[in-house]
């Protein structure tokens, strides 16, 4: 074995103390950063993943304008046509077309304003959790029928139940007078308060007519295979569109992009907690390292004086550091990884957790997942600044006098 | 005393023996307790802003309701106490602000489009302390009485149905006996709200026109209630539930907005692991570098102990020595944290990610926030904790053979 590396060693273990504090302090964060992060991005996956799936989809085929402005008129036409040349080119079942309107919506005692949406029956499955989360009744089966599925909170404030008439009214694309009796065939509960309220889907079909569509519709849905994927799944669709220029492609973060800042913001202030802690660590290991030169001066200037080079002597202390850092960075990461591996199969819930995560769209308790990336990124990130803190202590061997140093008492 | 002056005289020359060790201690100290406190301090000023925005749009800290309303917010569930028996009850009862209101689902259209919205009739000149609209910083005008014929909605909702000021809008909403009650408002002013998903959800009209169109008589549909902080609000809410009866609900904004309330709790819970999780990163430092100035002074400790000084006076002169590493740390720390928290109190614009923060609640525009609680919290935590670090080494020290250390060669 190389003697430098056999000399780091012992020395390391002189003060075995202080070695296993300083370790520590490294071990302390390295798990906290592996199960922090690990936490931060299973979190974020399952908040898009759950924000997209109940009903945005991962891209929208639009009217320009569509997205900001929402108005009756800023339609896609022939949007069965193209959805079903989508899910041909695309060879992919998830593609669903829609159409969306503002209605009035009156049961025997009670009316309110809500977004109806028209849907393909036969497809609105492979893109939204909605058809899923039918707790009452069916979803829409036919194209064409006079049915109506709506949200529980909904349906509470209407006093309505399976089975009950609704009356739609609004107005169709010409601006012309449009209504529509439908039944009331299932009743979904997807937890949102925002959606349960004020949403309703009917078959695209009826939409069509009721709101004297023409054909058009307002959005086509598309869900990826992978969220990672999007932006090629995206000039893929754009490259698929009539070259007329009343449609544009929409990816998620255009049309929430509440979700992705949500994350951003997110990630910056806990970023700011990582680096306070990081540096914390990094005062710690500049502490030890330059006790452990200063109080070996005489040492040193000894081995000096026999002819040890001072830049051999710097690499003994950097090479002693690294030894430390690597021993963090292992039972750290092996801890941080087994910490989090426990809470992967039990779940984590915090008191409280429950209304923070509905926000969010996630669910009450989470499971971590430890990835490659949240493994090592804390750890090697303290790794580099406990090398960076031994380099000063290292630097200073240079302007030790060999003479002065073998008299330090 | 005397003996105590002696020890901290001791600790003192002590803690500067190793002057660049000690710097780098303190300077540990500093960064952790101002990361402490300038953490604390911003995220205590979003959530304190969320909550405030988000009470402002649930009505005041303190509600009432008929007992169904919240169920079924129709104008068929009214309060069944007149504001006449409400002044009585409540003018001097020592509440900042109260209103009554009515709040009712409606439709508005425009020459163009239809939106549902949240239709508030209400008192201007009583609300100015509860609702969350700026009334100078309104476009056109707000409202000037119960009484006004006008209507103001929001800047957004004015976008989405292509109109403006000056332009005519259709209210739409049911009267109590499930007739539809319309009537077409004037839109008089345009309101701002810290977020487009508040300035699409209510639009405003006159408390006494909203009557008229609903067919209702005099009644409302909901009172509102301000203290003075939304931490407290169990004053207003006992002087209100215990003057009206059992038949009405009375209820906090915590339980109505349970997203906040959480937040509320959540938000003191993270200060306490925060300063906690910063100390620990921090006392490994501490202990460390205690445990080495104890070791490199063995024989000196064995000699103190060898000339009859008593073990209690090693520990406790080990003990002030940290006492005082801690306090010059704390001092430094918070004077940093204040130097950076007050210059950004005016606000700091984090508009690039508006819509995350809205998501969130909380609006672009961050004001960090020092509460003195926060401060003697995280300064007491790493005091208390710093103590119970520094038992350990100043006890070894305590109990060294004075031969043995003083023997000790190194």
């Amino acid at each position: 074995m190389n003697i430098v590396f056999r000399l780091a060693w012992r020395n390391l273990w002189r003060q075995p103390r202080r070695t296993w504090l300083t370790t520590g302090a490294m071990v302390f964060s390295n798990i906290l950063l592996v199960f922090m992060m690990s936490l931060q991005f299973g979190m974020y996956g399952l908040m898009i993943d759950n924000s997209l799936q109940i009903f945005t989809g991962h891209l929208q085929v639009q009217a320009p304008g569509y997205n900001d402005e929402q108005k009756m008129r800023q339609t896609v036409p022939d949007i069965v046509p193209l959805a079903n040349t989508l899910r041909m080119e695309l060879e992919s079942g998830t593609i669903a077309a829609r159409g969306w309107a503002f209605a009035l919506s009156s049961s025997e005692d009670r009316t309110y304003g809500i977004a109806v949406y028209g849907v393909e029956p036969g497809f609105e499955a492979n893109v939204s959790n909605i058809p899923g989360l039918v707790s009452e009744g069916r979803f829409l089966v036919d194209n064409n029928a006079a049915e109506i599925v709506i949200g529980s909170v909904l349906a509470r404030n209407l006093r309505v139940g399976i089975g009950d008439e609704l009356t739609l009214m609004g107005s169709g694309r010409d601006g012309s007078f449009a209504a529509a009796v439908v039944d009331i065939v299932g009743i979904f509960d997807s937890g949102v308060n925002d959606i349960d309220r004020s949403i309703a889907e009917i078959p695209l079909g009826l939409f069509q007519d009721t709101f004297s569509m023409d054909g058009a519709g307002h959005q086509v849905v598309i869900v990826g295979d992978d969220l990672a994927n999007v932006q090629l799944l995206k000039t893929q669709v754009q490259s698929l569109l009539p070259d007329s220029g009343n449609s544009v492609v929409r990816d998620w973060n255009e049309l929430q992009p509440g979700l992705k800042q949500a994350i951003q913001a997110d990630i910056s202030s806990s970023f700011f907690m990582y680096a306070i802690l990081v540096i914390l660590v990094s005062f710690s290991v500049l502490n030890t390292v330059l006790m452990s030169v200063l109080e070996r001066t005489r040492e040193f200037g000894i081995v000096m004086a026999l002819g040890l080079k001072p830049g051999r002597l710097g690499r003994l202390i950097m090479l002693e550091t690294t030894l430390m850092g690597l021993m963090g960075v292992v039972l750290g990461a092996f801890f941080g990884a087994l910490l989090t591996s426990w809470f992967t199969n039990n779940g984590l819930a915090i008191p409280g957790m429950e209304e923070m995560a509905a926000q969010f769209n996630l669910p009450a308790r989470m499971y971590p997942k430890v990835s490659l990336l949240t493994l090592l990124a804390g750890p090697c990130i303290v790794f580099l600044f406990t090398i960076l803190a031994a380099v000063y202590p290292a630097l200073r061997l240079r302007r030790l006098h060999i003479v002065e140093a073998m008299r330090v008492a | 005393m005397r003996l105590l002056g002696i020890l901290g005289q001791l600790a003192w020359r002590n803690l500067w023996r190793n002057h660049r060790r000690t710097i780098i201690m303190l300077g540990a100290i500093s960064v952790g307790v101002w990361a402490m406190i300038f953490m604390t301090a911003l995220t205590r000023g979003m959530v304190d802003q969320m909550i405030s925005d988000g009470i402002k749009a649930l009505p005041g800290h303190v509600q009432m309701h008929h007992a169904s309303y919240l169920d079924d917010p129709s104008v068929a569930n009214r309060l069944p106490i007149s504001d006449t028996e409400l002044a009585q009850h409540f003018d001097s009862a020592g509440i900042r602000a109260w209103a009554s209101r009515v709040r009712v689902p409606a439709v508005v259209t425009s020459e163009r489009d239809s939106r549902g919205v949240t239709l508030l009739g209400i008192d201007p000149r009583a609300e100015r302390e509860i609702l969350f609209v700026d009334y100078d910083d309104t476009e056109g005008r707000f409202l000037t009485d119960e009484n006004d014929n006008g209507i103001v909605i929001g800047k957004k909702l004015a976008k989405i149905l292509d109109t403006g000021i000056g332009k005519r809008v259709v209210v739409m909403s049911q009267d109590p006996d499930n007739d539809i009650a319309d009537r077409g408002f004037r839109i008089v002013g345009l309101y701002v709200a810290g977020t487009s998903a508040v300035e699409e959800a209510f639009a405003f009209v006159g408390k006494v026109t909203a009557q008229k169109m609903l067919r209702i008589g005099d009644s409302t549909t909901e009172a509102v209630f301000l203290g003075d902080d939304y931490r407290d609000v169990e004053f207003v809410y006992e002087t209100v539930a215990s003057a009206v009866g059992d038949h009405v609900s009375v209820t906090r904004w915590y339980d109505v907005d349970s997203y906040l309330g959480t937040m509320m709790k959540v938000m003191d819970g993270f200060v306490l692991v925060w300063v906690v999780v910063i100390f620990l990163a921090l006392s490994f430092g501490l202990v460390n570098t205690l445990a080495m100035s104890v070791f490199e002074r063995v024989r000196e400790i064995g000699l103190m102990l060898a000339l009859g000084m008593k073990p209690g006076s090693i520990l406790g002169q080990i003990v002030i020595e940290s006492m005082l590493l801690l306090v010059l740390g704390l001092a430094a720390g918070n004077f940093l944290a204040w130097a950076t928290v007050v210059p950004l109190e005016g606000g700091i614009d984090i508009s690039v990610v508006a819509e995350g923060m809205e998501m969130m609640g909380a609006a672009s525009v961050l004001y960090p926030k020092l509460t003195l609680n926060d401060m003697i919290l995280a300064n007491v935590v790493v005091l208390l904790l710093g103590l119970l670090a520094s038992l350990s080494p100043a006890w070894r020290a305590s109990r060294y053979e004075p031969v043995e250390a003083i023997t000790k060669v190194e």
